[in-house]
């Protein structure tokens, strides 16, 4: 792991100088104005991106009467977080988030554990078929049957309502396994000759060997795996009328159709168990949508910017062709 | 001496047998939905099952086209698939820009700031694209209310319900979610230019508009092309989600692409055997594309893409 973080600096480093010597003009009058304008182009489209989180983050704390007449747009007013415990009386959230919390670590788990075994065994050239069968794996990355046909076919195998339909199709991904192998590869051989030569067998130099050098690999398959996850949303629209099935992401896009009743029955519910709830608390159509947003957002927000190296290491050696 | 061969040759077989059931997976799960295509030959109405539905050969292709009101229809939305691809093929030099520039930049922390900001809503998925588009832009989004707090407007605009620019503002949410991400490639790329070319560049007395067009520029166009050409692949394949979650009873005729009519075609309106056989269709044209497109990159770079 400390290997992988020096490298990571030095890598840093070059990137660093190279951007230093493409950097190093004749300063102009023009290149100043051209400097000014990308400086500002870029922070224009920095707050695109970044705007509609944060402002959907301020107004499900804020007070919710005066969200509702769009008096929040830069901080926050009345802070409180009712919306928040509020938003869990809704049937069938708590569901939706065991749901997708289940799919995503198991899903997660079985994909990388196969991605870093295909990896590996596509790099042994003693395998009989190695050439086709990596042929056979890849080349499923460019072309489909098409989402009816795959609908049609999944029910077939009674893989509607059924929370295997979540797991089995993701675990053999072509793509984890290009980047596996393609990192396994850049390790040196005698590694593995030399376990070989003390008597190991395949499953034990996967296990003992290559495993514990395939980490940072891993690692970027697992964050990109559970991001897959996480976000699958067709498979659910398409294989489940189940609601005990529901994951986090149809739920957000059922509620965003239909959350007015939502809000109507957990205003109820309020005025049932305590006293009238207050304006400030009161659920509206739009505090409902907004804060099951941010819970189905927060993971993603939470971990993104810690593992965004891994994620941009991914693309990179992806880039080289497996 | 007689032993050796069949002892490796029994490893080599073991090999094989480890990596078995992962290859039964992906027959199960990635071939055998290829099986599905045999639905668009028969008249298949649900829930009577396959077996027992009669063998109609190729008349739903031959129905596609039967009358003009079909073939209206077809074309409607073979015209939304051409315009989101065309418009998304027609700036996929974005990404490219976006990277020179953002390199251009000198502040480390601002730079990386940027690049962190940029590239997160690629990991959001379209259903919060949606509810983050919906909370903005509907009649009491955000917008909305700004507009009629500084007394711009007296009623909503209704930007989401707009049945105009739908093409455009597709465009926009896809540029969105993927500008950041899709010049990451092209970020490493100049980060594989060697020194010696600037270093040369700058002896010259060039410019940095120059430095930008002679150096920088051409070091990329080889991963520009690879790029345009997958992207040229999968013309057809716009996919479902983007189109579905937007799509609503305003921007229904404009916002259909094949994949999205071909699954209303089928979970709306329950026309399976149809919507199988332009399914069929549209993976036959995207693999001849596929290799057109490789074809190409071998006679123009004397490599394939695929």
């Amino acid at each position: 792991m400390s290997d992988s973080a020096a490298e990571l600096t030095t890598h840093e480093q070059v990137h660093q100088r190279r951007i230093d010597k493409k950097v190093n003009y004749q300063v102009s009058a023009t290149d100043k104005v051209i400097t000014v304008v990308i400086y500002t182009m870029f922070s224009i489209f920095a707050f695109i991106c970044v705007y509609p989180f944060y402002s959907i983050i301020i107004n499900t704390i804020s007070a919710n009467d005066i969200s509702a007449r769009g008096d929040v747009v830069f901080l926050p007013k009345h802070i409180h977080f009712q919306n928040y415990l509020d938003v869990f009386k809704i049937p069938g959230l708590g569901n939706a988030a065991l749901v997708s919390l289940g799919r995503t670590v198991i899903g997660t788990a079985l994909t990388v554990i196969a991605s870093a075994f295909l990896g590996f065994m596509f790099t042994q050239e003693d395998m009989w078929g190695r050439k086709f069968w990596y042929r056979f794996t890849v080349i499923t990355m460019f072309f489909s049957a098409g989402i009816i046909p795959w609908y049609l076919t999944m029910r077939s195998l009674h893989l509607t309502n059924n929370f295997l339909a979540y797991i089995l199709p993701t675990i053999v991904a072509p793509f984890f396994i290009i980047l596996v192998k393609t990192f396994v590869e850049s390790t040196p051989k005698e590694l593995q000759q030399a376990a070989s030569i003390d008597g190991a067998g395949t499953m034990t130099i996967f296990f003992r060997v290559m495993l514990p050098i395939c980490k940072p690999i891993l690692a970027t398959v697992a964050i990109f795996a559970a991001v897959d996850q996480w976000n699958s949303f067709q498979d659910t629209l398409l294989l489940v009328t189940d609601s005990k099935l529901y994951s986090l992401q149809f739920i957000l896009y059922n509620y965003i159709n239909q959350a007015s009743s939502l809000s109507t029955m957990v205003n109820l519910q309020n005025a049932g168990s305590t006293a009238m709830a207050s304006l400030a608390t009161k659920q509206t159509t739009t505090s409902i949508r907004m804060t099951v947003t941010i819970i189905v957002v927060a993971p993603i927000l939470l971990i993104y910017p810690i593992f965004q190296r891994f994620f941009v290491k991914g693309i990179m050696i992806g880039a080289v062709k497996g | 001496m007689q032993t050796q061969p069949y002892r490796t040759r029994s490893i080599s077989i073991r090999k094989f047998l480890y990596i078995l059931p992962f290859m039964i997976l992906l027959g199960v799960f990635a071939y055998y939905p290829l099986y599905g295509w045999v639905y668009a030959f028969y008249d298949y109405m649900p829930p009577i099952p396959l077996s027992k539905s009669p063998y109609v050969g190729f008349k739903w292709f031959h129905s596609l086209v039967e009358n003009r009101v079909k073939i209206d229809q077809l074309l409607q939305v073979i015209k939304n698939t051409f315009g989101m691809s065309g418009l998304n093929l027609l700036f996929s030099w974005l990404p490219m820009i976006f990277a020179i520039f953002l390199t251009e930049i000198k502040a480390v922390r601002f730079r990386k700031f940027i690049q962190t900001v940029t590239t997160l809503p690629n990991f959001i998925s379209w259903v919060l694209v949606y509810s983050l588009a919906f909370s903005m832009f509907s009649s009491e989004g955000i917008v909305n209310g700004l507009l009629k707090q500084l007394g711009i407007i007296d009623s909503p605009i209704l930007f989401l319900q707009s049945s105009h620019h739908v093409w455009l503002t597709m465009w926009m949410w896809t540029t969105w979610k993927a500008l950041g991400w899709s010049a990451i490639l092209y970020i490493a790329a100049i980060m594989g230019i060697d020194d010696s070319l600037y270093e040369a560049a700058h002896v010259d007395g060039a410019t940095r508009m120059q430095v930008i067009r002679h150096v920088v520029l051409p070091s990329m166009l080889p991963t520009y092309f690879v790029l345009l050409m997958l992207q040229i692949a999968s013309f057809l394949n716009n996919g479902l989600e983007q189109y579905f979650v937007f799509q609503n009873a305003f921007n229904k005729d404009s916002i259909q692409v094949l994949d999205l009519y071909v699954y209303n075609l089928a979970m709306g309106g329950g026309s399976y055997s149809v919507s199988v056989a332009i399914s069929m269709l549209k993976s036959a044209i995207s693999v001849v594309l596929l290799f057109s497109v490789n074809g190409l990159s071998k006679l123009l770079r004397g490599e394939s893409i695929v």
